[in-house]
């Protein structure tokens, strides 16, 4: 039990960060946590240890919160490929460039409030692919094979998240100083 | 190159994993288009952005509280 506390304590902020992105609730994020945990030490015996116990954990917390998400939604179907056939993000439309140093524009809350408003607009199969691959550093197969998706897939969902999310933060951290005609002009 | 081929290939020039000859070319691409050249640094700053900022961070004491209840439930089983 104690080697288990350990990987507990290891990686319980990332499940808890995984489990918000797609729940968008916090007590059912909580709740998603020690549901992971405990399956996983339920499961402990079917781990194959070819994988990495991070990703084998977080495929359980992802398929957690979803079930999490259709409870919310009284038993309606939620799966990762829900809304990623939108066309926007394969073209930049805001063009102007960003403050030199758009942190200091905001204080930290304000910031983190940010943040969380522009990623919890892009569809959850955008979300949790930009988090597994750009926050939480795993390579694009470790990602693929953790939300059993395929590797052009999951490449494809990256892509369309960096531009949406580059998109909406633009409104917030475009420089001040250009006029729009003069950001825009252009495009090849 | 077109902007959309630059485009396309935007997460070889953010992950470094476009080969040589591929990589040459978009740089070729980036030195005449400022806007792709923009759109480069800004989805840059918008990683670095949200990998140095915690959104959903766990306070201590709910952290406390969750060991001690999945520590609870893993004994129970």
């Amino acid at each position: 039990m104690a080697a288990y506390e350990k990987l507990v304590k290891q990686y319980d902020r990332q499940v808890f960060r995984i489990a918000n992105h797609i729940v968008q609730n916090r007590e059912d994020a909580e709740d998603v946590v020690q549901d992971a945990f405990l399956k996983a030490y339920q499961k402990l015996n079917q781990f194959q240890g070819n994988s990495k116990f991070y990703t084998w954990l977080v495929r359980i917390a992802v398929n957690e919160s979803l079930m999490r998400l259709r409870k919310r939604r009284t038993g309606k179907m939620v799966s990762i490929d829900e809304d990623v056939e939108t066309e926007e993000g394969s073209m930049p439309r805001d063009l102007a460039d960003w403050s030199p140093d758009p942190e200091a524009l905001y204080g930290q809350s304000e910031m983190a409030d940010i943040l969380r408003r522009t990623i919890q607009g892009l569809p959850p199969g955008f979300r949790v692919v930009f988090v597994l691959r750009d926050v939480d550093g795993l390579s694009t197969e470790e990602t693929a094979e953790t939300l059993g998706l395929s590797i052009p897939a999951v490449k494809s969902r990256l892509l369309r998240a960096r531009l949406q999310l580059r998109e909406r933060l633009s409104r917030y951290f475009k420089r001040r100083d250009l006029k729009p005609a003069q950001a825009q002009d252009g495009v090849k | 190159m077109t902007c959309t081929e630059f485009l396309a290939q935007l997460d070889e020039m953010l992950d470094q994993d476009a080969a040589i000859p591929l990589r040459a070319d978009l740089e070729e691409h980036l030195r005449c288009c400022e806007h792709c050249e923009i759109t480069l640094s800004t989805t840059r700053k918008t990683i670095q952005i949200y990998r140095s900022h915690e959104i959903y961070e766990l306070p201590e004491d709910l952290r406390e509280r969750l060991h001690k209840a999945i520590l609870a439930k893993c004994r129970k089983c």
